[in-house]
């Protein structure tokens, strides 16, 4: 299925993207990490639901099967242009004006910390329309009213298709309250990527 | 109550108005806050009240007991009991051992909360048996939690999620261990209250107040502006004696180049920092 020019003119134009996944994505989002060509040229900022103590590999996972450079986020760390960053366990991600990451270790929502909701609220503040936002599989509602922000501020917003997802509920709540500008199949998501 | 009122959320020049409003009327300085962190408090504040900005202005002009619930709020007190198992790991291998060879040790927790870090660095300094020469300060600009600290009953729901951080340490024994239950409750054994102190002390308008072997303040930083932080680096590399040890939150690493110079990194990833030079 060939995408619209709209959306892809939009993509290309995003100077980050946001990804946020709960239960089911995990591999979803691996293999857009694999994806991501070493000149992307777009700040990737992913917000995946996970455990404190729970001390998984994800960020080593990330890093050797990225060609872009994957950096950890801490305390007002500056925002790179052409790199990927995973929110760290519980912290909120918070993006500054000032092109620099916040975080915060205030009550969990939708009890998680990160949340995907609070990253993606703080972004629409700083990027409004110059940003891309995909939420995954998930099986809560994280993440839908912070989707719903970024599109009133004029981000491309995207949820991943319920069929696709192996969780419904979190694609399912983004587009219960039209905060999915599209929804698109998971090999629609992957050819939107590629069209960078 | 109108439902848009819930949906408020603040502007940049609404939050700085605020933050003068608070810091004439209450001389509570919030303006090196970090603004996106801020701005999430304060929006939550306006919804948990269901309070408009016009509102919000007028209760902290008008209603004095207001700002004690505006404080709470606003400050992130969540805290855990030995949050980041590997940093207490790395305090009883890298730190206990030359705090040991001091005669006395006195430790402050800065922006202490409701007392878990302190409670937590007691139970540490029991089990490593320095609890006899030890002390611990737990500061915090927020009297109500204060109270909270001075008790130590927690909810045994929160023990239990402490449980698992307790587990990871490696300490011996369990968590429940240092605590008497009662019902749905567990309070802090007395014997690891009897070295601890807890009392206000704002960070950003207070100065030294006595001499430390170690300082520990984590996740406060990430509150503040880098200007602030530094001002409060400030206070901490004076407030320790020679050779003294600064511990922050994981996320939180000393950026400015001049304090860079006077702390020792002795442990990177834990961020746990030794005052050189004088």
């Amino acid at each position: 299925m060939a995408l619209k020019s709209n959306i892809i003119k939009h993509w290309q134009k995003s100077k980050v993207l946001l990804v946020g996944g709960s239960a089911g994505s995990f591999k979803l989002i691996l293999r857009l990490v694999k994806s991501f060509p070493h000149d992307l040229n777009k700040t990737v900022i992913i917000v995946i639901h996970r455990k404190k103590n729970f001390f998984s590999e994800i960020e080593k996972l990330f890093a050797q099967n990225s060609c872009m450079p994957l950096l950890e986020i801490s305390d007002k760390e500056k925002i790179e242009s052409n790199a990927i960053y995973i929110a760290p366990a519980n912290y909120h991600t918070l993006i500054e004006k000032n092109g620099h990451f916040g975080l915060d270790v205030s009550e969990a929502v939708w009890y998680s910390r990160p949340s995907i909701d609070v990253t993606f609220e703080s972004a629409a503040e700083v990027y409004t329309q110059n940003c891309t936002a995909i939420l995954l599989s998930g099986a809560n509602q994280d993440g839908a009213e912070g989707l719903l922000k970024l599109r009133e501020s004029g981000a491309l917003t995207i949820a991943q298709h319920p069929d696709d997802a192996e969780m419904t509920e979190m694609p399912q709540a983004a587009i219960n309250i039209k905060a999915a500008e599209y929804i698109l199949h998971t090999t629609e998501i992957f050819e939107l990527i590629q069209s960078a | 109550m109108d439902a848009t009122i819930n949906k408020d959320t603040l502007t940049a020049p609404q939050i700085f108005e605020l933050i003068n409003l608070v810091k004439k009327v209450h001389g509570f300085d919030f303006s090196d806050y970090t603004k996106a962190s801020l701005k999430r408090r304060l929006d939550r504040i306006m919804m948990l009240k269901k309070l408009s900005f016009y509102d919000l202005k007028h209760v902290l002009v008008n209603n004095p007991d207001f700002f004690q619930e505006f404080l709470e709020e606003i400050t992130v007190n969540v805290t855990e009991m030995f949050r980041d198992p590997a940093f207490y790991k790395s305090l009883n291998n890298q730190v206990l051992p030359y705090l040991s060879t001091y005669q006395h040790i006195k430790i402050w927790c800065a922006g202490c909360s409701s007392g878990e870090e302190v409670y937590s660095m007691a139970i540490l300094l029991k089990e490593e048996q320095l609890s006899k020469k030890s002390f611990i300060y737990g500061t915090d600009i927020n009297t109500e939690v204060l109270k909270e600290a001075r008790k130590g009953i927690y909810s045994l729901r929160k023990i239990k999620s402490y449980a698992e951080n307790y587990l990871f340490t490696g300490l011996p024994g369990s968590i429940t261990d240092h605590f008497t239950i009662m019902y749905d409750a567990a309070a802090i054994h007395n014997e690891l209250k009897d070295n601890t102190l807890f009392s206000v002390h704002n960070l950003i308008s207070d100065t030294i107040f006595n001499e430390f072997q170690m300082i520990a303040c984590r996740n406060v930083f990430i509150y503040f502006e880098t200007e602030l932080q530094e001002r409060i680096l400030d206070l901490f590399y004076k407030s320790l004696c020679p050779l003294g040890y600064l511990c922050l939150g994981n996320k939180e690493t000393i950026r400015s180049d001049f304090f860079r110079k006077k702390f020792k990194v002795i442990n990177q990833k834990e961020n746990i920092y030794q005052k050189i030079g004088s």
